[in-house]
């Protein structure tokens, strides 16, 4: 296939996978903040929102403060933004409009859908309700459009490289939480934490829609390294680390053994799965979770620059 | 104004025998359900993403043809004429074009001007001597045919560069089978679904002959702000070959290739969606970001297929039209089976003459316009414009036609006051292969929305009708 068709696909299916964990960071915040300080603490949520997206630094270029206002135009509506939900949805849809003969009807008929039902929400919502209709409609989106992707396209390398732009955003955002986040996942011992941190652990776990699957794999009550562990290495849930390195090896296997050979970014993503299968949580901890973390995210840049070099460009 | 012939009701209010059923089923309907169906195609063509960009308005950049549910239908007998017309004139524009670019016999038979040719910018001197793939310069051609009376179809224009379309005769027809599978059983009407099949056997047909197993077909669009690229993409993806931008492909030893996932891979024939000018910034238009360079020496060395081919915009000019029946004749020996609309040529000094005495009216077209745009409509315009027109024509008349204003045939349509009839044309598309020639019955039916209005481009306000041909 045509590498700029490749490309496309793959940051189309970037995009809309970002859109839906701006979406759930957003529900998680406004959650949180609508307790009572006692339960929470200090710390300025929103600020963390803007972290844990991963643009701290535009966002303080264009606000003053981080708060519930600034922040959900920012993250949800701002044109400025290039990494805004609007902005996703509005890339999104050009990038399947450029290839739209490698989309099926249906996943062109989601990505279209949602750009038009975007125009009405115009530039915001009037109440919370609404938001809160509006931030449920962006995970159904994205929902609809990987459903129609998994139903209908052929299995093929259009197939192969739409998942591994899924894959490979879906592992930067849960590591782009671990890493706002992880004082709060250290173990008990650990000097930072504490009683208030038990609403921030159901706040991650909301983010990444994995609150419900830690009862049903640990049957526990919360504990922040199990949370850790089932975020990092646990296979079984699809937005773990592990998991999205297991995808991004299978669909990039598919590729090389349809292409005939391989090249960097099969070992570099080999490599990256091997350490995450022979990690072990208390062994990350001893090791340090942040610079774990830290090099993962590295790692995982990493990955992309090697693909788009290999067969992007 | 001589009053319109209308399809339905002809000249006497006598429904036409083609119309019979869908005028019994209009009679029964009720108006909101009509209204109903209009409502819900608008829906289906946002959804399924037809839209097309008006040059020169920022907001309005994706906009809906406006599709007017009630389908215009021709007889199996009026489609016989026309399409016996239709292949008969692309073969003489084929052949005139050979000749242009070979041996030119109609120049030295002074059945043409020759500054005609020469002068114009559309002539490509690169094309001199060239040889094309099979001889077959317009691979796909659009002619405008419209009716004046039950008997009476003229060609308007002919198309040979890169005419467009097509997607809406396919979607239309979509659309109706959808809304209306009631009207399908009531008429036996002849498929156009399998046009993308036909195109494709065209292509593959005429690939060059060293093109190895399978040739390589790609589609070359300038890219997604092009007011076609919808069809384009709709086209390629009908087709199964790849959508082309000049970004993608690349050309070494006079041989094309494109970019993809596994490195570079060989293409043999471009259905090319871009104009002369911008194909190759290195034989061409030199600031063009939209080609590939190199390509035009691919081309001439005969490692690819272009089509149409390059040059063809000396068939489609509107000066060339008014000289099409000696084309015609001159080539096939035969009359033409489509007539010509009269047309006064003003770079003839008579002709001049007679067109700035009825400017009033008469129809002044630009010989290099298309869309609709830079048009005079006599009979609609106030003074100024006339006096406008007046004068260009005394400064450059080689630059201008005119014609009688036709009472172009109407159509029942759906518009807001109920079901009126409105002036209608007839876009056919004609495909010339290395084997044989492919026309799937109807084409595009335009229709001017506006009562009264005769200009049925979408840039201007025009919309589509699904077109019928009745199969017996």
């Amino acid at each position: 296939m045509l590498s700029r068709t490749a490309d496309n696909l793959f940051w189309l299916a970037r995009y809309v996978e970002r859109a839906e964990y701006l979406a759930r960071i957003l529900e998680a915040t406004q959650r949180l903040t609508a307790m009572p300080l006692a339960y929470i603490g200090t710390t300025n949520e929103w600020a963390s929102a803007v972290a844990t997206a991963g643009c701290a630094n535009a966002f303080f270029e264009a606000y003053e403060e981080a708060n519930e206002e600034t922040v959900t135009e920012f993250l949800a509506f701002s044109t400025a933004n290039p990494s805004s939900i609007r902005s996703c949805f509005e890339v999104a849809r050009a990038n399947a409009r450029a290839v739209r003969t490698a989309l099926t009807g249906e996943m062109w008929d989601a990505i279209n859908g949602t750009w038009l039902e975007l125009q009405r929400y115009g530039n915001g919502p009037n109440s919370r309700e609404e938001f809160g209709r509006f931030l449920r409609w962006v995970q159904e989106s994205s929902l609809r459009y990987d459903g129609s992707a998994y139903r209908t396209m052929l299995r093929n390398d259009s197939y192969w490289f739409s998942r591994l732009g899924v894959f490979l955003e879906r592992a930067d955002n849960t590591a782009r939480i671990l890493d706002v986040k992880y004082h709060v996942l250290l173990p008990a011992h650990e000097p930072v934490g504490g009683p208030l941190d038990y609403f921030q652990w159901t706040s991650i776990l909301r983010s990444v829609s994995a609150l419900t699957a830690y009862h049903w794999v640990y049957r526990e009550s919360l504990k922040p390294w199990l949370i850790a562990d089932l975020l990092i290495l646990n296979n079984q849930m699809p937005r773990s680390l592990a998991s999205c390195y297991e995808n991004l090896v299978r669909y990039l296997d598919h590729i090389s053994h349809s292409y005939g050979r391989q090249g960097e970014a099969q070992r570099h993503a080999r490599t990256v799965q091997t350490r995450l299968e022979n990690s072990r949580m208390d062994e990350i901890f001893q090791h340090g979770l942040h610079e774990f973390i830290g090099e993962f995210v590295a790692d995982n840049n990493r990955l992309g620059a090697e693909i788009t070099q290999q067969y992007l460009a | 104004m001589v009053s319109a012939f209308d399809e339905m009701r002809g000249t006497d209010g006598q429904v036409r025998p083609a119309y019979r059923e869908l005028s019994a089923w209009l009679a029964g309907v009720k108006p909101d359900v009509l209204d109903y169906r209009r409502r819900e195609a608008d829906i289906l063509f946002r959804r399924i993403g037809i839209t097309f960009a008006v040059y020169g308005e920022t907001e309005a950049q994706e906009r809906l043809i406006p599709f007017d549910v009630l389908p215009r239908i021709l007889s199996a007998a009026e489609w016989q004429t026309i399409q016996n017309g239709l292949k008969q004139r692309v073969r003489a524009l084929n052949h005139y074009l050979a000749d242009i670019y070979g041996r030119r016999e109609i120049l030295r038979a002074a059945v043409i001007p020759e500054d005609l040719v020469f002068r114009n910018p559309v002539f490509r001197p690169e094309m001199n001597g060239q040889k094309v793939p099979h001889n077959i310069y317009v691979h796909i051609a659009g002619i405008d045919v419209v009716r004046v009376d039950a008997d009476t179809f003229y060609v308007l224009e002919d198309n040979a560069r890169t005419p467009s379309g097509v997607s809406y005769m396919l979607e239309n027809r979509e659309i109706m089978l959808r809304l209306f599978p009631e009207l399908f059983s009531r008429h036996r009407i002849a498929p156009v679904e399998n046009y993308p099949d036909e195109l494709l056997a065209t292509l593959q047909s005429v690939a060059p002959d060293r093109a190895s197993g399978e040739p390589n077909v790609v589609l070359l669009t300038p890219g997604v702000y092009n007011s076609a690229y919808y069809e384009h993409s709709f086209l390629a993806d009908k087709l199964g070959v790849e959508l082309v931008e000049g970004r993608d492909l690349l050309v070494k030893d006079q041989i094309v290739y494109m970019r993809t996932t596994h490195g570079l891979q060989r293409v043999d024939v471009i259905y090319r969606r871009i104009d002369d000018d911008f194909l190759d910034p290195l034989a061409f238009r030199p600031d063009s970001a939209l080609g590939v360079p190199g390509l035009m020496s691919a081309y001439q060395a005969g490692n690819v297929t272009l089509a149409n081919a390059v040059g063809t915009g000396i068939a489609d000019d509107k000066a060339v039209y008014s000289y099409m029946p000696k084309i015609v004749e001159f080539y096939l020996g035969e009359k033409p089976i489509l007539k010509n609309v009269p047309t006064w040529c003003c770079r003839e000094p008579d002709d001049l003459a007679f067109v700035l005495d009825h400017l009033e009216e008469l129809v002044v077209k630009e010989v290099h316009g298309s869309g609709g745009y830079g048009m005079l409509i006599g009979p609609m315009a106030d003074k100024a414009t006339i006096a406008t027109f007046r004068a260009k024509l005394k400064t450059s008349p080689r630059g201008f036609i005119a014609q009688p204003t036709l009472a172009l045939s109407t159509c029942p349509t759906c518009v807001d006051a109920g079901v009126a009839p409105r002036h209608v044309d007839l876009r056919p598309f004609v495909l010339t292969g290395r084997d044989q020639v492919r026309i799937v019955p109807g084409g595009l039916t335009r229709v001017a929305l506006k009562e009264g209005s005769l200009v049925v481009n979408s840039s201007q306000g025009g919309g589509t009708k699904d077109t019928w041909v009745l199969d017996g």
